[in-house]
C-alpha cells in the first residue's frame, strides 16, 4: 500500500537475484565439470526450479496449510476471530476476504500463506486464540495481513524454492561429481592429454560453490525473512493504530515455550514467531528466520503516539542503534503523523480470569464441533460431549445416571 | 549520427513508459479512494440491518428503560433518511446513531440477566465487529486520500496529475462524527 514498502520490495528482490545468481553459477560449473557443458548444466538447474516454482504457486498454500493441520472456519465457528479478519480485511484495503483457518495446537502461533491477494490465507493455532484478547488477537491478524498485502507470502514462497533447487542440486551434483562425473573427466583429459589444469580448476571451484552456496542462499534466506517480519510489524500497527496490541500479543508468545508440532524449516519463516523456539537460548541473530521478539517488542513500544511508517522506522533504529532503517528513507517522510488510538474494551481488567475461561470455552466448543461431536446438555446441568465413533449408541450421564441416546 | 538518433529514440521510449507507468499508478490510487469511500457504505448499512435484531433481543427484559431503545430506533430511522444526503449531514446522523448505541451499552451493564443472555452476547460481538467495520472503513479511506494526495502533489508524477487533470485533493472524511463514535468503544462490556 505505501510507497515505502514497494521500493523496499525492490531491495529484496535484489538479494532475490543474488541467491539466483548462484544457482546458475552452481548449474554452469556443475554442467561443465559433469559433461563439459556449462549451458546444459544452467537449462537443467532452471528446470528444476521452474517445476518446482509451479508446484509451489498453484499447490504451496493447500500444501502448507494440510502439512500443518490447519481447518478452514466459517463465521459461526468463532464470531470474534472471523469479524477481526474481517476488520483488518477492510483496514488494509485488501478487496477479497482472506480464508480463516484454525490449527488445534496448544502452542502460541499463527501464519498467513496464498499466493497472491486474491488468494490469501490466515491461520491461527488453537492455543493463541484461546490466549489473546480482541486487541492483541487484531495486532497478530493484522502482522498476517500485512504479510500478505506486502506480498511476503509469494516472495518467501519463490525464496523457499530457490534455496530448496540449490541444496538439491549441490547434494545430486556432489555424488555425482564423486562418484560418476569425475572418472569421466578424468578420462577424457587423460584422452586429450594435458590440458586438464583448467578443468581441474572449474572442478575444485565446483565444489567449492557446491559446498558454500547452500550455506549462503540460506543466509540471504534468512535476512530476507527477518526484514519482512519487521514490515508485516510496521503494517499492523500502521492498521490497527495501536501497536501495544501486536507487542502485548507477543509478550504472550514469547513467554510460551511450547514448539509448534507440525512446522518444518521450510514453514517456518510463514510464522508469526518462530516455531522452534527453545527457551533460555539466545539463538543466533543471524541463523534465524525472525527477529528477536523482545526486540520487536521493544520497536512497537517506542513508537509511542504515532503509527506511521516511519515513526515505526524511526523507532526501529532508536532501539537498534542502526543508522539505516528498515523503511527506506526518501519515501518515510511522505506520510505524515498517523494517530493512536485508544484500547478497545476488552483490554480493561474487569474480569480478567472470568473472562479467559470464557475464551478457552469458545475454543474447545469449536475443536469438538470441527472434529464433529455432538453436544447434549443433561438436565443436571452437565454438557456431555458426545464422539463420532459413539453416535448412536446409549450414553450414560456420569454425575446423574440419566441415560441418553446419542 | 545515427548513434544520436538512437539515443534519442531510447529516451522517449523510456519517458513514455514511464508517463504510462505514473497514470496507471494514479487511476489506481483514485479508484482505491472509490473503493474505500464505497466500503463505508456497506459498513454503514451493516449497522442498520443489526438494529432490529438488537432492539428485538432487549425488548423482551422487562423493565428495560423504553426511552434508550426509543432513541436507538429513532436514530437509525433518521441516519437511513440521510442517505443520499451530503457527507456532512451523514456523518452527524450516523454519528448520533454511534451515541445512542453507546448509551444502550451502557444502559445494559444494569441488566445481569440480559448480559448472561447468549444471544445477546453473540449480538454484542456483532456491533462491536460492526463499530470496528465502521471505523476501520473510515480509516482506509484516510489512508487512500493521504496517498492519492502525495501522487498528486509530489514531483514527478504531480506532472502527470496536472497534464490528465487528476483533481489535487479529496476530502478527508471530517472528524465530526468520529467525536462521538469514539465514545461508543470505549464502554466496558
Amino acid at each position: 500500500m505505501w510507497e515505502q514498502i514497494r521500493s523496499n520490495r525492490l531491495r529484496s528482490i535484489l538479494l532475490v537475484a543474488v541467491m539466483g545468481a548462484f544457482l546458475i553459477a552452481l548449474g554452469w560449473l556443475l554442467g561443465y565439470s559433469i559433461a563439459a557443458n556449462g549451458i546444459a548444466g544452467v537449462v537443467i538447474a532452471l528446470a528444476v526450479y521452474g517445476l518446482l516454482n509451479l508446484v509451489a504457486y498453484f499447490q504451496g498454500d493447500s500444501i502448507l496449510l494440510s502439512v500443518a493441520g490447519a481447518r478452514k472456519i466459517k463465521r459461526e465457528d468463532h464470531p470474534r476471530l472471523y469479524n477481526v479478519v474481517e476488520e483488518m480485511k477492510i483496514a488494509s484495503g485488501l478487496e477479497k476476504m482472506p480464508d480463516v483457518y484454525i490449527i488445534d495446537d496448544p502452542a502460541l502461533n499463527a501464519f498467513a500463506t496464498g499466493r497472491d491477494i486474491n488468494h490469501a490465507s490466515v491461520a491461527i493455532t488453537s492455543g493463541l486464540l484461546q490466549k489473546l484478547n480482541r486487541d492483541e488477537l487484531q495486532g497478530v491478524i493484522a502482522h498476517e495481513i500485512g504479510h500478505v498485502k506486502n506480498r511476503d507470502v509469494l516472495l518467501m514462497a519463490m525464496c523457499s524454492v530457490l534455496l530448496g533447487t540449490i541444496v538439491i542440486i549441490s547434494y545430486y551434483g556432489s555424488r555425482i561429481m564423486m562418484f560418476g562425473g569425475t572418472s569421466g573427466g578424468s578420462r577424457r583429459s587423460s584422452r586429450s592429454g594435458g590440458g586438464g589444469g583448467g578443468a581441474a580448476i572449474v572442478m575444485v571451484v565446483a565444489l567449492l560453490l557446491m559446498i558454500l552456496a547452500p550455506i549462503f542462499a540460506q543466509l540471504i534466506y534468512l535476512a530476507i525473512s527477518r526484514r519482512r517480519e519487521y514490515l508485516a510489524d510496521a503494517s499492523s500497527a500502521l492498521y490497527t493504530r495501536y501497536p501495544e496490541g501486536l507487542a502485548s500479543a507477543l509478550e504472550k508468545l514469547a513467554s510460551s515455550s511450547v514448539p509448534v508440532k507440525n512446522a518444518n524449516q521450510a514453514t517456518a519463516p510463514m510464522y508469526i514467531v518462530n516455531p522452534f523456539k527453545s527457551r533460555g537460548l539466545k539463538m543466533n541473530e543471524l541463523t534465524s528466520t525472525h527477529p528477536p521478539i523482545q526486540e520487536r517488542i521493544r520497536i512497537l513500544r517506542t513508537m509511542a503516539g504515532n503509527v506511521s511508517p516511519a515513526a515505526y522506522d524511526q523507532a526501529f533504529r532508536q532501539v537498534k542503534g542502526a543508522k539505516s532503517g528498515i523503511i527506506s528513507p526518501q519515501a518515510a517522510p511522505l506520510v505524515g503523523a498517523v494517530g493512536i488510538r485508544a484500547a478497545s474494551a476488552d483490554t480493561t481488567p474487569l474480569e480478567p480470569s472470568e473472562e479467559k475461561i470464557t475464551r478457552a470455552r469458545e475454543v474447545s466448543d469449536l475443536m469438538y464441533k470441527l472434529d464433529d461431536y455432538r453436544v447434549i446438555d443433561c438436565n443436571c446441568g452437565t454438557r456431555l460431549k458426545i464422539p463420532p465413533a459413539l453416535r448412536g449408541k446409549t450414553i450414560r450421564c456420569p454425575h446423574c445416571g440419566r441415560s441418553y441416546q446419542a | 549520427m545515427s548513434v544520436v538518433i538512437w539515443v534519442i529514440l531510447g529516451i522517449v521510449v523510456i519517458l513514455l513508459l514511464w508517463l504510462f507507468g505514473t497514470y496507471n499508478g494514479l487511476v489506481r490510487a483514485r479508484i482505491t479512494v472509490k473503493n474505500a469511500w464505497s466500503q463505508i457504505d456497506v459498513q454503514l448499512k451493516r449497522r442498520w440491518d443489526l438494529i432490529p435484531n438488537l432492539v428485538e433481543t432487549v425488548k423482551g427484559y422487562k423493565n428495560f428503560e423504553r426511552e434508550t431503545l426509543e432513541a436507538v430506533t429513532k436514530a437509525r430511522t433518521a441516519a437511513q433518511g440521510t442517505a443520499n444526503a451530503g457527507v456532512g449531514e451523514r456523518s452527524k446522523a450516523e454519528g448520533e446513531l454511534s451515541a445512542a448505541l453507546g448509551r444502550l451499552m451502557v444502559v445494559v451493564e444494569r441488566y445481569p440477566e440480559l448480559k448472561a443472555n447468549q444471544n445477546f452476547l453473540a449480538l454484542q460481538e456483532e456491533l462491536t465487529g460492526t463499530e470496528n467495520r465502521i471505523s476501520f472503513s473510515r480509516q482506509a479511506y484516510n489512508d487512500s486520500v493521504l496517498q492519492y494526495n502525495n501522487k498528486t502533489q509530489q514531483f514527478p508524477s504531480n506532472v502527470v496529475a496536472g497534464m490528465f487533470n487528476f483533481k489535487k485533493e479529496q476530502e478527508f472524511l471530517q472528524a465530526t462524527e468520529s467525536e462521538a463514535e469514539k465514545k461508543a468503544p470505549k464502554v466496558s462490556f
